[in-house]
């Protein structure tokens, strides 16, 4: 692996004790995957942001590199904390975890990061363009930034990311480089899909097919209900969640569509539709919360809940997780106010996988999130009622 | 005698070594406050890892191993230095953030012809694992 004069003198620690511990991680990396060298980056997303997920030993190694004066150089942005930084009371979430996520923001926001905490950057204005080479950690964003946008990043580690967004590069290996950025399965559609659950419910079924070949799809209509973008986002997530698919194009959609010769192929009918939705629910009883916004909400989508809510009122607990920049549109136009008058919370900062549902009393959840219908069972230990927002929103 | 490898994690360490012929994920294997290998029917249950050599195939489980490698070292209780068959990133960034010595491809597999109790030097700038 090659370094250029100024990397090497970054790794000998000219830069200071944080640049050089990053650049000893980054070049580790480097040569564990067998790159030639490194790639500016020109953003970077942290995941490892919510206290749930990282623990105490997370924290002390935030509050150590913060402690060493660690700077991000490029901009820089935060994946979901474990609890909405205002409502965090309203959710139910207990002190000492506040107490403990708002020190894990602090040692973030003290390195010069940005506190947009949301797996959705690209809703917030951050969109890195077709070729464009980035450092992101969330799988879900990952997913979306290498197929919908067509830019280029690895699936990052939190210390990974970090370590890119201190030194400003990332070592060159994987879907930096054209030949990983084919696609070695085929799935043929043929069924309509319109909604985040059928999207989801795909999403959920070819990524353990996937395995380690980046799927490709053909028979996909860009004629779906509401906004495309937020059902490329949900097919993607479900895809990374069940399996770890970090890229895929669609035929006519995705910037991209790039098929090996010898892909193997696939069908998925209404069959397989049913069938994947019929396995991610698990639930036998009615929700005590309702969760939509896995990945957060666009504004499109809060719209949508707060059509179908207004002058309703709630049966069960609702929250609409989205990003703090999202939910000031939603307050602007009126549909947060809609939703807490039906009794439902707009969430920011935070969604359902990342915070501590259990603890914050609930043990039955519905969700529309292919990927939160995976998590939600495996990470939060939730029965899981999954649906389409109409039909969940009526349970 | 010295064997060649491959430098990962910088830094010199001395000690005995423990040979563990099992992937560990250190989120749960391991307890973080005593160096103990909590799993139940590990290849190194019940034995403690603090101030050894631990050599062992690869990482393995959850990303957040890496920060109990680094809870480890606060509290005393990190391996003096680590030598894994192939380094996977969770163990190799443990390993810089908590500055503990590791190696990785050694010429010779380490776990074969390692013995338990061997008094070994790893030296992470080189890559290099040697014995009297």
């Amino acid at each position: 692996m090659e370094l250029t004069k100024i990397q090497q003198k970054m790794l000998d620690g000219e830069s200071g004790e944080a640049v050089a511990q990053s650049m000893e991680i980054l070049v580790a990396l480097g040569k564990i995957y067998g790159a030639d060298g490194m790639v500016p980056v020109s953003s970077a997303q942290i995941a490892g942001v919510s206290y749930k997920t990282i623990g105490q030993a997370g924290l002390e190694y935030l509050s150590d590199l913060a402690g060493k004066k660690a700077k991000v150089r490029i901009p820089t942005f935060l994946n979901p904390a474990g609890m909405d930084r205002d409502q965090w009371q309203k959710m139910g979430v207990p002190a000492d975890f506040a107490k403990k996520q708002i020190e894990v923001l602090d040692a973030f926001s003290s390195m010069g990061i940005t506190m947009s905490c949301t797996c959705t950057p690209y809703y917030i204005g951050i969109r890195p363009k077709v070729g464009e080479h980035v450092a992101w950690a969330e799988s879900s964003a990952v997913s979306f930034c290498n197929s919908v946008l067509g830019a280029r990043t690895n699936r990052e580690g939190g210390p990974s990311a970090l370590a890119a967004a201190i030194c400003g590069f990332t070592p060159n290996f994987g879907y930096h480089l054209d030949e990983k950025r084919k696609c070695g399965l085929l799935v043929d559609v043929r069924v309509p899909l319109k909604t985040n659950a059928d999207f989801g419910a795909l999403g959920a079924w070819a990524g353990p097919l996937a395995k380690h070949r980046n799927p490709a799809f053909i028979g996909i209509s860009k004629n779906v209900s509401g906004q495309l973008e937020d059902r490329l986002k949900a097919l993607g997530a479900a895809m990374a969640a069940s399996g770890s698919v970090a890229l895929f194009n669609i035929k006519g959609i995705t910037p991209e569509y790039n098929v090996a010769e010898d892909a193997e192929k696939v069908v998925f009918g209404s069959e397989e539709l049913i069938a994947s939705k019929k396995s991610l629910n698990s639930a036998d009883s009615p929700p005590q919360l309702i969760a939509i916004g896995c990945p957060h909400a666009s504004l499109d989508e809060i719209k949508e809940v707060a059509e179908k809510v207004k002058g309703k009122k709630m049966a069960h607990k609702l929250w609409v997780c989205t990003a703090r920049e999202t939910k000031k549109k939603a307050d602007k136009a009126g549909y947060t106010a809609i939703i807490e008058a039906a009794g439902g919370l707009v969430v920011a900062d935070t969604c359902m996988v990342v915070c501590p549902l259990k603890e914050a009393g609930f043990g039955c959840t519905a969700t529309n999130s292919g990927k939160a219908g995976k998590y939600l069972a495996s990470l939060q230990n939730q029965k899981v009622v999954y649906g389409d927002v109409e039909d969940i929103l009526c349970k | 005698m010295q064997i060649k490898g491959r430098s990962i994690s910088r830094g010199i360490g001395r000690g005995e070594v423990l040979l563990c012929k099992e992937a560990i994920s250190f989120l749960g294997d391991i307890d973080p406050k005593t160096g103990i290998c909590v799993a139940p029917k590990h290849a190194i249950e019940g034995k403690c890892i603090a101030g050894k050599v631990l050599v062992f195939p690869q990482g393995r489980g959850s990303t957040v191993g890496s920060y109990v490698i680094l809870q480890l070292a606060k509290n005393n209780k990190a391996p003096a230095a680590m030598v894994n068959l192939e380094a996977e990133p969770i163990i190799a960034v443990g390993a810089i953030i908590s500055k503990i010595p590791m190696v990785d491809k050694l010429e010779k597999d380490p776990l074969t012809f390692l013995k338990d109790g061997q008094k070994v030097k790893v030296d992470g700038e080189k890559g290099t694992l040697s014995f009297d």
